[in-house]
């Protein structure tokens, strides 16, 4: 039942998209995030979706993954549609109560932060999908390095993040099987007002946190029993190396700021 | 009264690269009262199996009824199939959360929507099923011992007066004594209410003393489906899938091998012994 959700979750196939460094599937969602808020006109949008459209078919991830990823931000969506509709000066097209009015400006805006949204999701699902939480990290700590200099623990905090992603999947699975356990002994989470949803959420929650704990305890005795004492001095077993590949990649993401730089 | 299962199958993770098939053609019937042991190796689809009798899981294909009903049919009620089949999952302990004792094993009851004092009633006699005195009752679950911890779970479970009770791997994970005391506590239960016991566990020594019947699950299938003994002479086999029969099955037949006129089917220790001073006085 919670295993639905596919935000940040890795898809294991063998595809060049699977294959590239992270380091450029990072540093290549966020430049296509910032373009998608560069471009201005209809016809850059068109480049951006077909850049993604490129990207997922290399990827060999199906797309209804994608897409069940937005799910969770359909709600978000819709208000932020509705507030630009609604709350945009400008041309009136449409006027409620002579107060409410849609704009051509608000309209215009909406269909843009729309198209922005949903871009910007299906984009970092991309990399979600194709990267393994542990690469991804790896990626975001050797790119954050030089922040060292300002006495950032870009090690620790690298460490904290593939950790935290590491137990996603773990607290699910036993966020299902505590919530199993109650139904089996007549637990009741889907009936009732929310104030009775809340208070039945006490018999998973406990138990939750708990066994959270407990695994954190572990975990640490753990590190601890393999002498890990941070980032100082440690060296990698499979240090990150661009390839032929990569710059490929590189290239390919350059020509495309430029094309969607240069129409938007 | 009785659990069927009719050509039931389940496939996890259906339509992603992940889906694995947990159980393929499973056929069963179980009638009331038996203790019924279900052993396979890590991944063999045991747990799965269990989860689809109360209704936790809903097969992919095939049919499970409970009493003569369908239980995946519209309308039917899965609440008082939960308090008809009760499932102690592996690790209970893990699922304590009430400040006390005595509360947290008049959860289940309560869900029931029993009176209060029927529901005292009933957490005051599973706690004393499982060997749980009154001293105990006011003290946080989180304070006990793993064993005691795992009783007052089993109590849970129990207190919702179940008429077919499934427990997966209630030894994990606990020394010898303890794991001997679970499995008497449960047999107990088991003459003393006539309650139907499905006992899921990886190891063939657990079961071989208690259960009527043992059900050896491979890969998703039911690879053999016999009393203890008959199973066991199959232990060539079972070691091939992972298992192994009890001790005493390879003692006897090694006897056997070495020219002594022992009955390899012997399943206890108990029994091992007896048969093997009869063999001895029957040399004199």
């Amino acid at each position: 039942m919670l295993r639905d959700i596919t935000l940040g979750q890795y898809y294991p196939t063998d595809s060049i998209i699977h294959r590239l460094d992270p380091r450029v599937k990072l540093g290549g969602t966020i430049l296509y995030i910032l373009s998608l808020f560069f471009v201005k006109n209809i016809l850059g949008y068109l480049v951006a979706a077909l850049f993604l459209a490129l990207v997922i078919r290399l990827s060999k991830v199906p797309f209804k993954f994608m897409i069940k990823g937005m799910k969770t931000i359909l709600f978000l969506l819709l208000i932020t549609v509705i507030f630009n509709l609604f709350l945009t000066q400008g041309t009136p097209i449409v006027t409620f109560f002579g107060k409410v009015s849609i704009t051509y400006e608000g309209l215009k805006l909406a269909v843009f932060m729309a198209i922005r949204l949903t871009f910007l999701i299906i984009g970092s699902s991309v990399m979600t999908l194709t990267t393994t939480p542990n690469n991804l990290t790896d990626g975001m700590e050797r790119m954050l390095r030089p922040l060292k200099v300002l006495r950032v623990p870009v090690h620790e905090v690298a460490m904290m993040m593939s950790i935290a992603l590491r137990f996603i999947p773990i607290l699910l699975e036993e966020t299902d099987k505590i919530m199993k356990a109650q139904i089996a002994r007549g637990a009741d989470f889907e009936s009732g007002n929310l104030l009775q949803r809340a208070k039945s959420m006490v018999p998973l929650l406990v138990p939750l946190f708990i066994s959270a704990f407990r695994r954190a305890n572990d975990l640490a005795m753990a590190m601890e029993a393999r002498c890990y004492r941070g980032g100082d001095g440690r060296t990698k077993m499979k240090p990150l190396v661009y390839e032929q590949k990569d710059y490929l990649a590189y290239a390919a993401l350059a020509v495309y700021l430029v094309i969607s730089i240069g129409i938007g | 009264m009785s659990l069927i299962l009719e050509h039931v199958n389940y496939i996890y993770g259906a339509e992603t690269p992940l889906a694995i098939k947990a159980l393929d053609d499973i056929c069963l019937e179980i009638p009331d009262g038996q203790f019924v042991g279900i052993i396979g190796h890590t991944g063999s689809g045991k747990s799965t199996l269990v989860q689809h009798l109360n209704g936790l899981i809903k097969a992919t294909e095939g049919r499970i009824y409970y009493n003569g009903q369908d239980i995946d049919e519209k309308g039917y009620d899965r609440k008082a199939l939960r308090s008809n089949v009760g499932l102690v999952f592996q690790y209970p302990e893990h699922q304590l959360f009430e400040i006390d004792v005595f509360s947290d094993v008049c959860f289940g009851p309560k869900n029931l929507g029993l009176p209060k004092e029927e529901v005292e009633r009933r957490a005051k006699e599973a706690l004393a099923q499982v060997g749980i005195t009154e001293e105990y009752y006011t003290q946080s679950p989180f304070e006990l011992s793993g064993g005691q911890k795992r009783r007052v779970a089993i109590a849970g479970v129990l207190a919702m007066q179940p008429k077919v009770l499934i427990l997966d791997e209630p030894t994990a994970g606990l020394d010898p004594k303890g794991r001997d005391e679970i499995l008497h506590q449960i047999k107990k239960l088991q003459t003393e209410t006539g309650m139907t016991i499905l006992l899921v566990s990886h190891s063939m020594e657990d079961v071989a003393e208690y259960v009527d019947r043992i059900i050896v699950m491979n890969q998703g299938r039911v690879m053999f489906d016999a009393v203890p003994r008959e199973v066991f002479r199959h232990y060539k086999e079972l070691e091939e899938v992972g298992l192994a029969a009890p001790q005493v099955t390879y003692i006897m037949h090694a006897l056997q091998e070495k020219g002594m006129q022992v009955d390899v089917d012997v399943t206890t220790i108990a029994e091992a012994a007896e048969e093997i001073v009869r063999c001895l006085e029957t040399l004199h």
